[in-house]
């Protein structure tokens, strides 16, 4: 299939993993910094996501029958540009460009500068929102696709969120799939502590959604959760909440101090791909 | 200043007062003057007749689709419409992902709301992205005497920074029927004040046509020229025949479209010599038309005799009777012919 999605063929979910992971470390070290904790925290999310449960074409990121992947997370953007690269949605000699003059991978993601990218975030709080009108016009088309909505730990302190999620219950939306990041540190701190969000399960249980949470960092427990999102036939939104470690995969910046900005001294980027390329999966 | 809360209304403390006291009008009411032609919900019906050639436009609301005439879409195509509640962010978002998927939201609120409340939604989720979103809202500038709670002063300055939106202020139910097909065929994000209700009918009078982006004369005259939008430019029709028993001479030219501004005509009568040049606006003196103008005519060395701006303060305006405000606050035809005569 020339259109597949992942333009290497056969490859195991934990080596996509591994794959986004050492493609956000080149960015990171492109630029001399970024989210890169978040993107190592969140790549088996999104490897899961692009090579398990997602239906889209690489070549033809606007295909009316994929399904739709919003980034909520605009700080996110260099984990999705890794995944995007690792799916074959964006070549990968365009990762040197990230951040750069008119790079079409800016550090915040932004729809109008990348194909693979549905929305703007960075503003955020505005992700679910437009989920809902997505999932209500996927409906009215009467289309089989799912809208996901990746979001932050973070976010769920902003009311638009549960705006939102009150939307998406009562209009019982089973094409919508909340994935929340839940890797407990946004900018001023561990965001149970910035603002206690807990207990996650029965607040969304209790807006109508189907609820499972997991650890995002257990590939076999996410597929499962996936598999459970995309198959139930309840009439609800579905969503996934995962516990991710900040920094995944390379344990010296894992144990470094934990911020929502990583310092990374310059002579450690090449230290952390060497990490990750000795825990290379089998 | 406003009165201290801790004194009595000054009727009750004075003995034997009486006469009529005007009431606070209800929210719904309509800003039509008793002798008024009105057309009643003229957004609503223009909306549903447009509906039927255009299966992509749909309605969607923060619970006030009665009081913004969205609810005469709803019954139509109640499979079109989405209620999304009290919740203004997500009412624009939810438009926003309507729009991505290819269709055409209408999303209704009160101006306040949409302004004051959604702003960053509206930026990013809709302006940023030119999206086709039209929203449509009620209780434009003092067309409420419930309080700065809902009496959107100061919409425009707040909507004329956003890049890719467009502004229309259109004034009576004529010019709202024309308007929505209009914003409709424009490929971009739209925010329009709406007068909703019993609409005033005036411009039809005049054989007015709505353009988007156009300014247009309305009437000529060689005294004064009045560069209005929105309701005033009614205001401004009733005190130029006014003013014509004090033989002042007023032409008026109609501006609905606030933004992107018809430069050009705004210029070429503005340029024509000796006419004062009033700018009047159902806004606050900041940020609306009036400066729009000014910077405009400065910006090309025009310079008229005059340059004078009727518009709201720049301030919390008081609760009350509608008539009684507009009165207070200079937007009257009586109190704008009373300020035109004493600038002559």
């Amino acid at each position: 299939m020339a259109d597949a999605p992942g333009h290497i063929p056969n490859v195991s979910l934990a080596e996509r993993a591994w794959r986004i992971r050492r493609n956000a470390v080149r960015m990171g070290e492109v630029q001399g910094q970024g989210y890169i904790a978040q993107a190592l925290g969140v790549a088996d999310v999104l490897a899961v996501s692009y090579f398990h449960a997602l239906t889209y074409r690489p070549h033809e990121p606007e295909w009316e029958g994929r399904d739709r992947f919003l980034l909520s997370i605009g700080h996110y953007a260099i984990a999705l540009y890794s995944a995007l690269i690792e799916a074959g949605v964006l070549p990968d000699d365009e990762l040197e460009t990230y951040g750069g003059d008119d790079s079409r991978l800016p550090m915040s993601g932004m729809a109008a500068y990348t194909p693979g990218m549905e929305i703007t975030g960075g503003s955020l709080g505005h992700g679910l929102g437009i989920a809902v009108g997505m999932a209500l016009g996927l409906k009215r088309k009467q289309s089989k696709s799912f809208v996901y909505n990746l979001f932050s730990d973070g976010e769920l302190d902003e009311g638009s969120t549960w705006e939102a999620a009150m939307a998406a219950g009562s209009y019982r939306l089973d094409n919508l799939i909340g994935i929340v990041d839940v890797n407990n540190m946004q900018a001023d701190g561990p965001s149970t502590q910035v603002m206690n969000f807990e207990p996650l399960v029965p607040k969304f249980e209790a807006f109508g959604w189907h609820v499972q949470r997991v650890n995002g960092n257990d590939i076999a427990a996410l597929v499962a959760a996936f598999d459970t999102a995309r198959h139930s036939t309840v009439a609800k939104p579905r969503i996934v909440i995962c516990d991710t470690k900040m920094a995944k995969g390379v344990p010296f910046l894992e144990e470094r101090e934990r911020n929502h900005f990583l310092r990374v001294e310059p002579e450690e980027w090449a230290r952390a791909l060497a990490v990750l390329d000795e825990g290379r999966p089998a | 200043m406003r009165r201290s809360k801790y004194l009595r209304p000054a009727h009750l403390e004075n003995a034997g007062a009486g006469g009529v006291r005007l009431k606070t009008s209800a929210m719904i009411a309509s800003i039509a003057g008793p002798d008024q032609r009105t057309k009643p919900a003229p957004f609503g019906h223009a909306l549903v007749e447009l509906a039927k050639t255009r299966p992509d436009i749909v309605g969607v609301t923060a619970d006030l689709s009665k009081y913004t005439d969205l609810h005469v879409f709803a019954k139509a195509y109640p499979d079109r419409f989405y209620q999304m509640g009290m919740a203004e962010q997500v009412m624009i978002s939810t438009a926003a992902g309507l729009a991505r998927e290819g269709f055409t939201p209408f999303a209704t609120t009160y101006a306040v709301f949409a302004s004051r409340r959604a702003y960053d939604f509206i930026f990013m989720a809709i302006a940023e992205e030119n999206l086709d979103v039209k929203i449509v809202c009620a209780l434009p500038g003092l067309t409420t005497g419930y309080g700065p709670s809902h009496q959107a002063t100061e919409d425009i300055a707040i909507f004329r920074g956003m890049p890719n939106l467009t502004i229309v202020d259109p004034c009576d139910a004529h010019e709202i029927e024309q308007a929505v097909p209009a914003i409709a065929a424009h490929k971009g994000p739209v925010y329009m004040r709406l007068l909703r209700g019993n609409v005033p009918l005036v411009l039809d009078e005049y054989g007015y046509s709505f353009e988007l982006g156009k300014a247009k004369i309305i009437r000529g005259g060689n005294d004064v020229l009045i560069v209005s939008s929105g309701l005033m430019t009614m205001r401004a029709l009733e005190a130029a025949k006014r003013l014509e028993a004090d033989s002042i001479d007023v032409a008026v030219l109609h501006v609905p479209t606030i933004k992107p501004l018809d430069v050009e005509t705004i210029r070429r009568e503005c340029a024509k010599t000796g006419r004062m040049v009033i700018v009047a606006e159902n806004h606050s003196i900041v940020g609306g038309l009036g400066e729009a103008v000014a910077a405009e005519l400065m910006r090309s060395g025009i310079h008229p005799p005059a340059f004078r701006q009727i518009a709201l303060p720049d301030a919390f305006l008081d609760a009350g009777a509608l008539p009684t405000l507009h009165d207070r606050y200079g937007i009257s035809t009586d109190a704008m012919t009373t300020s035109i005569k004493g600038w002559m």
